[in-house]
């Protein structure tokens, strides 16, 4: 008989999705996009990835090293924004603009808010929107890919913003080159294909849920169907959300465990209002694109949707105010 | 809900097997929900089995009666499965001591002669408590205080590994059917269900066998946790939800584990008092895991040691399931009245836990049966901020431990809502 015996509370057994677990399989979704770009955008694609994720890496190894906390790289959540850093940028941009973000990302946004699960916005993207701000003719010039002359090119967005074509056969593209990628673009969000595959095996594993991703899509592609620039119910639903970040950001980035809210029926405000923010400025702003800065300014919201948005508690009337 | 690792082949298909009556009974003198006993013997009174020792000093407790034929040799601090210590009379085996008094069966016209009023009475005092972990007095829960409708027979078992319940489906399921009989009786209702999860086919085709025109109903649940908890069986098959802090009675259901129902059966027709119980033995130390039927006071112990020699040498020995069971300390504790199952783990599989911090994933939230949001009350007790804790419905929180089980950091959740959950009664 033992002699000793550990003694603790219930419950005796665990699940097996841990965190480095899930954080791994995300990346690992988003590889064949990551492939993708390589195909599209060539050899620049490696670099820029390349030195994201590095600098993500080093800097919260760094971090903690220096602040005498675990060293925590190998749950992979630096790696992930690192290369959802990359994702965001143009193939463009020079190597110091993802060394730069990543910093930016990992030491302001993460760790100067208390590292993993403290931080109130997406590192990624609060990297991305400090970047546009700061180098802003570097963040978008975009290469049309597989083009003869590899010059610069607007995104499809842009030329729409500037109203110089409306329609898709006035750009030269159709919907089947925005579905493999066949356009101007950040790295990470051309190439649709392959996002939805990675984000149909996350929900499958039940690693995302379904309600910020679909609210986001379906409510900015049907505002922008609603309020078309020919006319009401004039627009087009099928490029507003193919042309843009709209399928990264809200399988991907608007998933964020973290900056997101915790309850599904929260996640569902989340989804729609970051679809609201898209469309507005979209329409508005003086954007074309409106995906990360809608993500960011919704981040902010959170808490307040934690705080009012609460399932309902078993055998009571409805969910305790908080 | 969710389905988790089952566990439960191990033991299900073994029929239940006698222990050999031990040494030494330890019989705790609280066994049940509500206040202790008190002793009706002295130390050196020779006791038969079944003769009761205890008696209930309120009314809402339950006697205890001598698992074996023995002599008293002392009345003392005993390691004791949920309290971690208590009172118990220990009684040591006397096999020249005069035999178990030959008990009468009452035939099935007694039965049908008797009262509801001595039925309750019987079941008080042949001491049933709920037998599938609460332990809440039996005869109370066949006195409604308003008219119910609705009995629910829990077979639900939805705890890994156990097979107790199963065990005693398939091989008592006339004793059971006709226990039924009775708690209906009792209770008045017109409709009683017998709830059993999907992964336990053969009590399903008994029960459906037998069941002819009695009109009870057979309900197949999926097989998920926590599908037996008393008030998510109310939900899931009548669609009620018991009001927060009552029991079932006030939206007209009560719910009887199968067991208790057996035990109820075997007080009313064979006179005889609840002095033993089904155990499962299980783990991935027990070389022969087995359901054993064991008189109440066995210390653990006596039970690990029929089962074989240890494959390995456990770390951890749990009463109850994985989910909601409780770690034993010393294995001296014996098996009580609500003691369906000893499971041992080694030690990989004992989880560690490191000082985690939440990563606001949301699966505690997605999976909490009651609604609640496990992370923030955990975040609220951690800053020992109690009355925050109690706003987000800490008081509600059932201990499923299923928050704990989803949480990819292993933040020990259910061990901080415990924790603020007592600081919030006082």
């Amino acid at each position: 008989m033992p002699d000793k015996l550990i003694v603790s509370t219930s419950p005796h057994i665990l699940g097996c999705d841990l965190t480095p677990k899930v954080m791994w399989s995300v990346i690992g979704a988003l590889i064949p996009a990551a492939i993708a770009s390589v195909i599209i955008f060539g050899m620049p694609s490696v670099k820029i990835m390349a030195v994201a994720v590095f600098t993500c890496v080093a800097c919260e190894a760094l971090i903690q090293k220096l602040t005498g906390r675990a060293v925590t790289i190998h749950d992979g959540s630096a790696a992930l924004t690192g290369l959802l850093l990359a994702f965001n940028l143009s193939s463009n941009v020079p190597f110091w603009i993802p060394l730069v973000g990543g910093i930016f990302a990992i030491a302001l946004v993460k760790h100067a808010f208390g590292g993993l699960g403290a931080n109130v916005f997406n590192p990624a993207l609060a990297a991305r929107a400090f970047l546009l701000a700061s180098w802003p003719t570097h963040m978008t010039a975009f290469t049309r890919p597989f083009a003869a002359d590899a010059v610069t090119s607007a995104t499809p967005l842009m030329m729409f913003k500037e109203g110089k074509v409306g329609t898709l056969v006035e750009m030269g593209i159709s919907y089947w080159d925005l579905f493999l990628g066949r356009r101007g673009g950040c790295l990470g969000e051309v190439c649709i294909i392959a996002l939805v595959c990675g984000a149909a095996y996350l929900l499958w594993k039940r690693y995302i849920w379904w309600q910020t991703p679909f609210s986001f899509i379906l409510t900015t592609g049907s505002l922008c169907w609603i309020f078309g620039a020919r006319g009401y119910f004039q627009g087009d639903f099928l490029f507003s959300i193919l042309s843009g970040g709209l399928i990264l950001g809200a399988f991907f980035m608007a998933t964020d465990y973290v900056t997101t809210p915790l309850a599904h029926t929260g996640q569902v405000f989340f989804g729609v209002g970051c679809g609201v923010l898209t469309f507005l400025i979209r329409k508005f702003g003086g954007y074309p694109e409106g995906v990360s800065y809608s993500i960011l300014i919704m981040n902010a919201f959170v808490p307040l949707i934690d705080r009012y948005v609460k399932p309902k508690i078993y055998g009571t009337a409805k969910a305790v105010k908080g | 809900m969710l389905a988790l690792e089952e566990h439960k082949h191990h033991t299900e298909h073994k029929p239940i097997e006698r222990l050999p009556v031990p040494v030494k009974v330890y019989l705790p003198l609280s066994q049940h929900l509500g206040k202790p006993c008190l002793s009706l013997v002295k130390v050196g009174e020779i006791v038969r089995e079944g003769q009761k020792i205890a008696d209930a000093q309120a009314h809402v407790s339950s006697p205890i009666h001598s698992s074996i034929n023995g002599v008293v040799c002392a009345i003392q601090d005993w390691p004791h499965p949920v309290l971690g210590r208590s009172k118990a009379i220990v009684i040591e085996h006397k096999r020249d001591g005069e035999g178990a008094k030959v008990i009468e069966a009452r035939s099935q016209e007694e039965v049908n002669l008797l009262t509801v009023e001595a039925i309750r009475q019987i079941v008080s005092e042949a001491g049933i408590v709920g037998m599938g972990g609460a332990s809440f007095p039996t005869f109370i829960k066949l006195t409604p205080p308003k008219p119910v409708d609705t009995l629910i027979i829990n077979g639900a078992e939805c705890e890994p590994y156990l097979t107790a319940d199963y065990r005693l489906m398939i091989e008592k399921t006339k004793e059971v059917m006709q226990g039924i009989d009775l708690a209906k009786k009792c209770l008045g209702v017109t409709q009683v269900v017998i709830a059993i999860e999907d992964n336990k086919p053969e009590a399903i085709r008994i029960f459906r066998e037998l069941i002819g025109d009695s009109g009870y109903g057979v309900r197949v649940l999926k097989s998920s946790y926590p599908q037996g908890g008393e008030k998510q069986l109310v939900k899931n098959l009548l669609g009620k939800e018991v009001p927060s802090g009552k029991l079932p009675f006030a939206v007209g259901v009560v719910v009887h584990n199968v067991a208790t129902i057996c035990a109820i059966y075997e007080a009313v027709y064979c006179r005889k008092p609840l002095y033993e119980r089904v155990v499962t033995v299980t783990g991935s130390c027990i070389t022969e895991p087995k359901n054993l039927l064991v008189p109440l006071g066995t210390p653990l112990k006596a039970l690990l040691e029929y089962c074989g020699p240890f494959s390995s040498e456990p770390a951890k020995v749990i009463t109850g399931g994985p989910m909601m069971g409780i770690a034993q300390y010393s294995l001296d504790a014996p098996v009580i009245k609500s003691t369906n199952g000893i499971i041992c783990f080694s030690e990989d599989q004992v989880r560690t836990s490191e000082a985690a911090t939440c990563i606001r994933c949301g699966r505690c939230v997605e999976q909490c049966p009651v609604g609640l949001m496990p992370c923030l009350i955990n975040l609220a007790s951690s800053k020992e901020k109690w009355d925050l804790s109690k706003t987000y419905g800490a008081m509600e929180c059932m201990e499923c431990g299923l928050c704990n089980y989803t949480c990819p950091q292993k933040i020990n959740l259910v061990q901080n809502i415990k924790q603020a959950k007592e600081r919030c009664k006082k």
